[in-house]
């Protein structure tokens, strides 16, 4: 498999990013404080008042470096990416099958599977940890009953309503997965628009930065990320790395941030509530989410198809190379990554 | 004939000839990953297309010389092209801008180990059929400088070795026309191929089903008779699902 590269991610407010030869230089107040060889690096995320000089964005492009801005509590802002590359044969399969309803609803069956496979999965875990709570064992049991009617749904609408009852049952035993700090990690519901709480919070910050690195990975190998089978297509909306990031959410995001409040690596006290209720982190808090999510990424285990040790950073890569394989014909189905 | 527009890159016929799979990723599929790049770009052709042509009396050595063959479909540069004085009689043309006759003699330097000598052997004979159709001239032969020592192997363009370029060349304008990628075909030669990140020969090869593994997975994940299952509403359904 090929190298985990870094995501540079840079949260100094009024930093600056240029280029000097083959190295990226961060300069904060005019004082140079880091300096990364464009080689050692996947991508780079901006937040908030962070600026990069448009030869550093061009070397970025031609390197395949991505390049994200994001606000300063993680809402993404804009992508710059260089000249559109990869296989043109493989995009035009991609938009045949997109526009295929029977096609469309098999590849959104991969992903859908995927995804409630490893929420279960991630369930399952927290009972044999924590010993057998009455609803973790009752989701388990019913995100099982939803994996066998997705298996013969017959469309793509169908998928989603599954897709739906399936996500209430995982996020209705997850605060049985929250060990610590309960009073304040609670989670009444998802709210992404905004976040209405820490939990929700900290989720929609993690799934953001899922987001980018699938996104990322889709365009390494040459799929268009914005157009997707199990999600509709939406002008501005990456549809197909909302569709790839399904199968990661459970096991990359949901559990780094499951082991930030249990280990107390995060407390009530970094979050604040903003006039309109919407919850936002501060800058610390978010430094520690990042510290932990690219920890994470390092990690390694055994690809259960490939029959590889990769690092869980490269999971993404590997799926869409997977992906793009099965559109091309060379797999007869999309093989999702299933936590063992 | 072909037009100008269907030629291919006579680098794909090589490719072709070593793994059919490999040139439809570097060509079809556009893979084209850092490695490939030096290990059969820049390396090879440091010192070859310096471009530079010398001349020493009966012997002329042109550099970096663009080829095509209409009739095979193909176009390229040809690292190092020899020529030899001799009389029209034996063979000898004339080349466009310098005086005299000439036979032509095609040569190319592989500097990496000689892996698999049949796709240089080819290569260079699709040289001498450009050469050939651009020039109206016959070549008996040409030569390979192998290896780090560069050891001098002559290369006899008989019928056999045309008629397999003439075949490949043919079966590369198939492999774009159809623009289907071949299957994987894993052996012992993939562990040393730069593309093997991308190619998956392991996974992406004959007789491995994704779909038979997923629906395996899935059972031993959420077995059929799992006591845990609530609801299952749709008895049938759970009896004739399928992944089809």
């Amino acid at each position: 498999m090929k190298k985990l590269l870094n995501t540079l991610y840079v949260t100094t407010q009024g930093a600056y990013l240029r280029q000097e030869g083959e190295t990226v230089v961060a300069s904060v107040e005019r004082t140079d404080v880091l300096r990364l060889p464009i080689h050692t690096l996947a991508g780079i995320v901006c937040f908030g008042q962070v600026a990069c000089s448009p030869p550093l964005l061009g070397l970025c492009g031609e390197r395949g470096v991505h390049v994200s801005f994001l606000s300063e509590w993680g809402k993404f802002l804009a992508r710059v990416t260089g000249p559109v590359s990869g296989n043109v044969l493989l995009r035009r399969e991609q938009i045949r099958r997109s526009g295929d309803p029977v096609a469309t609803c098999e590849l959104a069956r991969y992903f859908v599977l995927g995804k409630l496979a490893n929420s279960r999965t991630v369930l399952q875990r927290a009972q044999r940890d924590h010993g057998p709570g009455t609803d973790l064992t009752r989701s388990v049991g019913m995100i099982s009953d939803v994996v066998r009617r997705v298996q013969s749904a017959a469309d793509t609408d169908t998928l989603r309503g599954l897709e739906g009852e399936a996500a209430s049952a995982y996020f209705s035993a997850f605060d049985s997965m929250i060990r610590s700090q309960k009073d304040v990690f609670a989670l009444t519901t998802r709210s992404r628009r905004p976040p209405l709480d820490p939990l929700n919070a900290l989720l929609s910050f993690l799934y953001t930065l899922l987001a980018h690195d699938c996104e990322s990975a889709l365009e390494g190998v040459g799929l268009d990320p914005q157009i997707g089978f199990l999600h509709a297509l939406r002008p501005g909306r990456p549809s197909l790395a909302l569709d790839l990031m399904e199968e990661f959410r459970p096991i990359l995001a949901d559990r780094v941030a499951l082991s930030l409040i249990n280990l107390n690596q995060v407390n009530g006290k970094g979050f604040e509530t903003t006039e309109t209720g919407a919850v936002v982190m501060d800058p610390d808090t978010r430094k520690t989410v990042l510290q932990t999510w690219q920890k994470k990424k390092q990690e390694t285990l055994q690809h259960p198809f490939l029959n590889e040790k990769v690092e869980l950073g490269l999971l993404p890569h590997a799926q869409a190379l997977l992906l793009a394989r099965h559109l091309r014909g060379d797999l007869d189905a999309y093989p999702p990554f299933l936590l063992k | 004939m072909y037009t100008e527009d269907q030629l291919l890159p006579l680098s794909a016929v090589s490719q072709y000839v070593h793994c059919p799979r490999r040139c439809a990723l570097i060509h079809l599929e556009q893979v084209w990953s850092d490695n490939v790049f030096t290990a059969e770009g820049c390396v090879l052709h440091d010192k070859a297309h310096s471009g530079a042509s010398e001349s020493r009396g009966d012997l002329k050595i042109l550099r970096s010389l663009r080829l095509r063959s209409l009739r095979l479909g193909i176009t390229g540069v040809a690292d190092v092209v020899e020529l030899h004085r001799i009389a029209p009689s034996e063979g000898g043309v004339c080349i466009p801008g310098i005086g005299g006759t000439w036979l032509p003699f095609p040569v190319e330097y592989k500097r990496g180990a000689a892996k698999d000598i049949r796709c240089y052997e080819v290569q260079l004979c699709a040289q001498a059929l450009c050469i050939e159709e651009m020039l109206s001239a016959r070549i008996p032969e040409g030569a390979l400088f192998l290896g780090e020592k560069q050891h001098r192997t002559p290369v006899a363009f008989d019928a056999v070795l045309r008629a397999e370029t003439e075949a490949v060349c043919q079966a590369v304008q198939n492999l774009f026309a159809a623009g289907v990628t071949p299957p994987a075909d894993h052996n012992k030669r993939c562990s040393s191929c730069s593309l093997m990140e991308a190619c998956l020969p392991q996974s992406a090869g004959y007789g491995k089903s994704a779909r038979k593994w997923l629906f395996r997975q899935i059972e031993e994940i959420c077995p059929r008779d799992d006591p845990t299952v609530v609801g299952g509403d749709n008895p049938a359904a759970v009896r004739d699902r399928n992944l089809s």
